[in-house]
């Protein structure tokens, strides 16, 4: 056996890329469970094509997982891959700019043929000319290694074919020190029904580990130690699980049932996949026939008394906008999610960006003020949507809860809450039948008083058509003025009670930074390195969890910093409320690329910013 | 909830019970009229609390009903009643819910919703205001307007083929499907009665008369001289007669339909007999394809009548199945599934 050595790192970048149906999504997915158990702290990053089965080899048909962790705090899924794992030439064409200088590179050596070099546009086989230079190139015939180790097993030559992905993810757990234990249990709860997969699977997982092992083209491997953590039980989340829980936790603590009005729509969909597992939570899922129905059930359901919620995407959200007045003007608890994804029209639909701010700020007919939350990470997405939630039925009014393809797919531990250390959410009714009106409002929230249908003597009417108090059609001049503030001041009046944002780095001079949704990773890791610097300047950094209202604190900084930036996946959504609210010259940083905002160009940008 | 001091006694409500104080604001002559009078006359015959009504509406001049019911109401916007009410519904089966609707509402904008709501078989009786025409846009053509109507929309007539809508409802998987008219009130009252009744979707369609925009457009069907020989009452169990003087039978020859004559000296062996609850969809196929056609006379009744299980029922059941697999909700248990690990 070769003489190997052990280095230990701070922070590694992988990359898993193959075509979409080699399994990479699995593959990181593995990984992921793999390094945070071994108490990593780690963001990862799914990158797959819309087409569910590209042509096998084509460039378009790459999917790819990239995965950052370090024994310290992480809060991106990195910029530049220091490992990049390619099945094929077209996952190597694809992801082979991103990789750091100097990166490795395991290449399955097998699909390096004539027809995939091919179709990824290589003209000459890149692992024979030095095209390659530069990084440190680990051919291996995974392909072959892989039918080799199951010679043995019954499966067709195709099926075997398919375990390779557990060959390469053995090889990238030798290197990475990493345990096979989580693997090996997955795969055998996961093939329960099917011995001679489990056979397989668990087969090209070890001989990829004792292929790494023993071959002597790996000299070394590599360890990442232990993260800091806050003492406590934990566990990987993704964004779209982290808003299912939110809900369902959001139901318990409020004492509702649970019912989504969904219609199939990527990236949301798995929100949908994982509440209708949970019926025993008395969940209602309701797939709809359309977005349109998806919200009206739910609307439905929210004037029934349940907790009431849509998910969707951009272009769900624009089918939405009519039943979001609605539900303004009927002033129910109702939770709209929209994981936004590249637009306009279908854009891009596995891709993030921060696309829809406007449209779920402004975005409806008349003027329909609803509140704005944007989560920060996948697990952030938890609490942002509890407390989505907590407001829709503190001032009865649809809330709109952001997030982005980004953290919806991408992951993180998350540090687990008990039940009991959440807040309980009160929910309340008008009980006094004499009289009742239904949009008499509490002097304090300015919030309508509801009574659920079934509840003997409050019989009333609510509708789209603008309403005086006592819940009739009113044409009336100065009552239609005088509702459409009280709806606005219900809105803004949330300002007062919702938690200030917290000013990170100084509290005035040079530049401010004002941001919102998935960026936080990038701007927090940007400032770190900035402030590391021990720079002169004085940067202040305010991420913005509620967008509406914005918080009351924002002004005062606004005011006390000589420049101000405002870095978003889009061509500038924010700073215009920004600009328009504050009337201030603020500057955007923008990137539209269907990706997470580099760390490196965000760090120019601000630079650039300080310099002038 | 403070309920403790109201004493409501369902059983012995009238239609009083369920007369707002909103005045109605349709036009003078209004169709409309007729179904809200029987549709207060018949909500007492239910024996449901007053308070687990609760209609909803979409837009159009029927869909202003919920105002003048004194019961819960939602009006909607346009074409999504159907999408509100199966909400309202799903969340809670305890309620009685009705959809009230127009053509526009129900088939043209709100198409999908609608076919989807037949598919699904929630128990919501769904009433459409089929006057043929767009009222409150003041006239435009509706997706049930006769192919080659002149209307504001179309001044040298539609090219358009109309829908025909119990087809469409029963199509769909309606579980209860019928048709009435606004002139006819005991007609009216009856099958809003036996559709509030029936478990399941059930779709009653009712002719109703815009005399502002179509004023004559069912006349046929009303008056005296010809409602004899337009107007098919299908009643279970019997052969189709029809006219006048109940003097013309309704047959099926293997092939298409025929008029026989029904007289004491002259009548067939053995006349096809309505059969709603057999779930032959041929037969009614072919029943409801005489909507449109002037040879023979248009059918009013139930074309269907099918006890079938109800979306809701099968989803609380679901729920029951659920909790008996794996345990009531448990939300910690549920927070740490997964993979989950101490950090000490």
């Amino acid at each position: 056996m070769a003489k190997k050595e052990t280095q230990k790192l701070e922070r590694v970048t992988i990359r898993f890329a193959g075509d979409s149906g080699d399994g990479m999504q699995l593959t990181g997915g593995q990984f992921t469970n793999t390094t945070a158990l071994a108490g990593s702290d780690l963001i990862t990053l799914p990158d797959y094509p819309a087409e569910i089965r590209a042509p096998a080899g084509t460039l378009f048909g790459v999917s790819g997982f990239q995965i950052q962790f370090s024994s310290q705090p992480v809060h991106t899924p990195g910029d530049m891959p220091d490992v990049l794992v390619a099945m094929n030439p077209a996952a190597l064409k694809v992801n082979l700019a991103a990789l750091r200088h100097n990166g490795i590179i395991i290449i399955n050596s097998d699909a390096f043929q004539v027809k995939n070099l091919k179709l990824a546009a290589y003209e000459e086989n890149p692992l024979e000319n030095d095209s390659l230079k530069g990084y440190q190139v680990f051919p291996v015939q995974i392909t072959e290694l892989t039918r080799e180790a199951l010679k043995d097993s019954s499966l067709s030559m195709k099926e075997k074919d398919r375990c390779k992905n557990f060959f390469a993810l053995g090889m990238t757990y030798w290197m990475f020190s990493h345990s096979m234990e989580t693997t090996e249990s997955w795969i055998k709860d996961k093939f329960a029904s099917k011995p001679d997969l489990i056979d397989a699977n668990l087969k090209a997982l070890n001989a990829g580990y004792s292929y790494a092992l023993s071959t002597e083209i790996f000299t070394t491997s590599y360890e990442v130690a232990k993260a800091y953590k806050e003492p406590g039980m934990y566990r990987n989340i993704t964004g779209n699980e982290a808003i299912a829980l939110g809900l369902i936790a959001a139901a318990h603590k409020s004492g509702k049932e649970l019912f989504l009005g969904s219609y199939p729509i990527t990236p949301a969909s798995d929100i949908l996949h994982e509440l209708s597992k949970h019926r025993n939570h008395n969940v209602k899922t309701f797939q709809a026939e359309d977005e349109i129905a998806g919200i009206g059930t739910a609307l439905g359901a929210a004037y029934a008394g349940s907790l009431a919620v849509t998910t969707t995407s951009g272009p769900g959200m624009a089918l939405k906008t009519e039943f979001m007045g609605l539900a303004v003007m009927t002033e129910l608890p109702l939770v709209i999610v929209n994981i936004q994804r590249g637009g306009p029209s279908t854009g891009l639909p596995t891709k993030t960006e921060q696309a829809d701010l406007l449209q779920a700020v402004y975005g409806r007919n008349g003027e329909a003020p609803i509140p704005v939350i944007a989560a920060a990470s996948p697990a952030d997405c938890f609490m942002a949507t509890f407390e989505a939630c907590e407001i829709a039925f503190r001032v009865n009014s649809p809330v709109i809860l952001l997030s982005d393809g980004y953290i919806a797919n991408g992951a993180e531990p998350w540090k687990i809450p008990t039940a009991e250390s959440l807040p309980e959410i009160k929910v309340e009714y008008a009980t006094n039948p004499e009289n009742y009106e239904p949009y008499k409002r509490d002097p304090q929230t300015l919030s309508r008083l509801h009574v659920l249908p079934g509840t003997p003597g409050f019989e009333h009417h609510v509708g789209g058509l603008e309403k005086d108090d006592s819940g009739n059609v009113s044409y009336v001049p100065d009552n239609h003025d005088r509702m459409i503030r009280l709806r606005e001041a219900k809105i803004q009046k949330l300002a007062d009670v919702l938690p200030q944002p917290e000013i990170f780095g100084a509290k005035e001079g040079d530049l401010l930074i004002i941001s919102w949704g998935s960026t936080y990773g990038t701007i927090y890791t940007a400032l770190d390195e900035i402030l590391n610097r021990k720079t002169n300047k004085k940067i202040g950094w305010i991420h913005l969890r509620w967008i509406n209202p914005l918080p009351k604190n924002l002004a005062d900084y606004v005011s006390k910093f000589k420049k101000v930036l405002v870095p978003e996946i889009n061509l500038g959504q924010l700073i215009k409320i920004i600009r328009s609210e504050y009337l201030v010259d603020a500057k955007g940083f923008n990137k539209v690329r269907g990706l997470p905002l580099s760390t490196s160009d965000l760090i120019n940008a601000i630079d650039e910013e300080l310099k002038g | 909830m403070a309920n403790s001091m109201i004493n409501t006694e369902p059983l012995k409500l009238t239609k009083d019970d369920f007369t707002s104080d909103q005045e109605p604001r349709w036009c003078p002559g209004c169709g409309d009229y007729s179904i809200l009078a029987q549709m207060k006359k018949v909500l007492p015959e239910l024996g449901i609390p007053k308070e687990k009504f609760v209609f909803v509406s979409g837009i159009g001049c029927s869909s202003r009903f919920p105002y003048y019911m004194d019961t819960y109401g939602f009006h909607s916007i346009h074409g999504r009643a159907a999408v509100l009410a199966s909400g309202v519904k799903t969340a809670n089966p305890d309620l009685k819910v009705f959809v009230i609707t127009g053509d526009g509402d129900a088939l043209s904008i709100g198409g999908n919703h609608f076919i989807h709501l037949c598919r699904r078989n929630i128990d919501i009786t769904m009433v459409l205001f089929n006057n043929r025409i767009y009222g409150l846009t003041k006239g435009q053509y509706s997706p049930t307007s006769e192919k080659g109507k002149k209307t504001k929309s179309s001044p040298w007539g539609t090219l358009e083929a109309p829908f025909n809508p119990v087809q469409m409802a029963m199509a769909s998987g309606a579980s209860f499907v019928g048709r009435t008219i606004d002139r006819d009130p005991k007609h009216l009252a009856d099958m809003l009665k036996r559709a509030a009744e029936h478990k399941g979707t059930a779709f009653v369609e009712v002719y109703q008369n815009c005399n502002i925009f179509n004023d004559g457009a069912f006349a046929q069907y009303t008056e005296q001289e010809t409602k004899g020989d337009h107007v098919l009452q299908m009643e279970e169990g019997q052969p189709f007669i029809f006219g006048k003087n109940k003097d013309k039978v309704l047959n099926w020859n293997g092939d298409h339909f025929e008029i026989s004559a029904f007289t004491a000296e002259k009548k067939p062996e053995n006349p096809a007999r309505h059969n709603p609850r057999s779930g032959n969809a041929a037969m009614e196929f072919l029943l409801s394809s005489l909507t449109y056609d002037d040879q023979f006379p248009t059918p009013f009744g139930v074309f269907r009548q099918l006890e079938q299980d109800t979306f809701e029922d099968l989803l609380v059941r679901q729920i029951e199945f659920v909790k008996q697999r794996k345990g009531p909700g448990d939300l910690n248990k549920l927070l740490q599934s997964g993979d989950s690990w101490m950090v000490e």
